[in-house]
């Protein structure tokens, strides 16, 4: 509840700073401050301790994994205010209103981790992405940008629709809008109500898998993101995504035995539709925004196992998953956002030029790749081994890790442009301070990789 | 009057939602046909309010059962409400640099 009440009172005190302060630094460091404030808000909500209390009626429930996700968002967000809040200021005027909508999107996104029923889900969702279609759009004048702001507007709305449609029928099926809670309703004369729940559940699904872009409903994502100005597509690729995921799981984690075992065959297509999707696709692309925006998609393929298995194990994972992956992309596209060509070739000879850069980077794309010693890897090994905990099929696990092998060869490629390529790459001047905490970033990467148990263990505390 | 008209009625308001959405090429009628989506679904969240509502009066006179499905009505508006001020605003933007309001213009970012 803390963050929930914090976030959007720290909204719209940015909103306001835009009109008292005129230093764009001035607004960064303020935004920066409120996401410790709204770290530690969340932190205090996790040790039990309420600002303000709240009774919700059962629509919201806080529980561990929810509270531990949020940190994550939180955290993850104030690294990447820090690492490329300033790069905000070369899209648009508008700094401080950006991270107003930044904070409306993080309250969206403790609503998503907290939702008890179908009313709060519906209303954690549009919370999240009304302020993200703005975000989308914040380049007025660039035409790209506003392609991608329509197109993610346009698909957004039409698998919200698809989400209503299947509430709806949920609705009435059971006559109420706590998802998977299907008793019979005494003096109902409706024959088809088993029909109409498992429509109603498939079309949840569907739109849902809209939202985390997932194959076969990913088309909208290499638009959107290669369209939008890099600093928003970093924080869309990450704190959103992982926020849907956290969603997702907790919205069916608890009714997978409502399906039976057609409910593994849905996931299993869907898994094996994204990766090949994903992998694949991003082979062939030439410039490297567009390869992590593919990447994306292949990244969703493995956080999709943990619909599949639905044990702790994929619990923890997720969550580790949404560590490695969010430290990661945000660190790539902050390097990212620093280069004038987006382009494989226009990392050529970074290493040469600039050391850390390109040493930190190498880092992240490691961990993209899950490679051993990274946090990538342990959460590649936990979705899997916890598909094989669930007694999933084995071929399963195969063809993910064939995949996770392809993927490497799209990772290696920038560091192969990178250390083994001559070229001048043109970068916009960096500070001490950027690189000191890219190097930070690069060395929790490791340190998680090499103890993962040291952040699953706040789970459990 | 059964309960199935309006499941259908609310159906086929849904799909030419999504047919309008799938194949018209006009920003602000694919916009419409999104408005037309999220109608339907009200309409068919009222009626569900009803029969679940009078089928519990028959075991008690006095239950309030259903009057979440109408609660949830009024969320939908809200937000659709919200919906439309961006949505309108990004299509005004988009007009302002293209002189024109058609989806196909936009392909740009395709390889």
């Amino acid at each position: 509840m803390n963050a929930i009440i914090v976030s959007a009172l720290l909204g719209v005190l940015m909103m306001f700073s835009g009109i008292w302060v005129k230093n764009r630094a001035a607004i960064t460091n303020i935004a920066a401050a409120g996401l410790l404030l709204l770290v530690i808000a969340n932190l205090l909500n996790t040790y039990g301790v309420w600002v303000i209390h709240v009774n919700t009626h059962g629509m919201l429930e806080f529980q561990q994994f929810g509270l531990f996700f949020n940190t994550i968002a939180f955290t993850a967000t104030l690294l990447y205010v820090l690492l490329s809040g300033r790069d905000m200021e070369r899209t648009g005027a508008d700094t401080a209103e950006y991270y107003a909508l930044v904070f409306f999107v993080l309250c969206g996104v403790s609503i998503l981790t907290s939702f008890n029923g179908l009313l709060m889900l519906f209303l954690g969702i549009e919370i999240l992405s009304i302020p993200l279609y703005i975000l989308t759009g914040a380049d007025k004048k660039n035409l790209r940008s506003n392609e991608a702001s329509l197109k993610y507007f346009l698909m957004g709305c039409f698998s919200t629709g698809i989400l209503l449609m299947g509430i709806t029928l949920i609705y009435g099926a059971t006559g109420n809008f706590s998802f998977g809670n299907s008793q019979p309703i005494p003096g109902t004369t409706m024959v088809s109500a088993p029909f109409l729940e498992v429509a109603g559940i498939l079309l949840v699904f569907v739109s849902m898998a809209f939202k985390v872009s997932a194959a076969p409903f990913h088309f909208w994502t290499p638009d959107v993101y290669d369209g939008a100005p890099s600093v928003f597509t970093s924080f869309m690729a990450t704190v959103v995504k992982a926020a849907g995921f956290i969603a997702f799981v907790r919205l069916f984690s608890m009714h997978t035995a409502l399906m039976g075992p057609s409910w593994r065959i849905i996931v299993t297509f869907v898994i094996i539709a994204t990766l090949l999707v994903g992998n694949i696709t991003a082979v062939f692309q030439q410039s490297v925004k567009r390869m992590l925006a593919y990447s994306s998609i292949a990244q969703a393929g493995f956080m999709l196992f943990a619909l599949y298995s639905d044990n702790d194990l994929a619990k923890e994972g997720i969550l580790l998953y949404s560590i490695a992956y969010s430290l990661a992309t945000i660190g790539i596209f902050a390097i990212l956002i620093k280069m004038n060509d987006y382009t494989f070739d226009g990392f050529n000879g970074l290493a040469k030029t600039h050391p850390v850069l390109a040493a930190a980077n190498t880092v992240f794309l490691l961990s993209l790749a899950g490679i051993p010693l990274t946090a990538g890897f342990f959460a590649k090994y936990y979705m899997l081994a916890s598909a094989v905990k669930a007694g999933g099929s084995i071929w399963l696990v195969i063809i993910a890790v064939i995949f996770a092998a392809v993927s490497v060869y799209y990772y290696f490629r920038v560091i192969q442009a990178m250390y083994f390529k001559e070229g001048t790459p043109s970068v916009v001047p960096t500070g001490k301070s950027f690189h000191t905490l890219l190097i930070i970033t690069a060395a929790a990467i490791i340190l998680i990789g090499l103890f993962p148990s040291w952040v699953l263990n706040f789970l459990y505390f | 009057m059964p309960i199935q008209y309006y499941i259908y009625l609310c159906l086929v308001l849904f799909s030419i939602g999504i047919i309008g959405v799938l194949t018209r090429r006009n920003a602000i009628i694919v916009f419409m046909c999104v408005e037309l989506m999220l109608n339907a679904v009200n309409l068919l969240l009222v009626a569900f309010s009803k029969m679940h509502h009078a089928a519990a009066l028959t075991l008690n006179p006095a239950a309030t059962t259903g009057i979440e499905g109408q609660l949830f009505v009024f969320f939908i508006m809200v937000v659709a409400a919200a919906e439309v001020s961006v949505g309108l605003a990004i299509i005004v933007m988009l007009y302002r640099n293209t002189h024109s309001v058609d989806i196909n213009f936009l392909n740009r970012l395709k390889n």
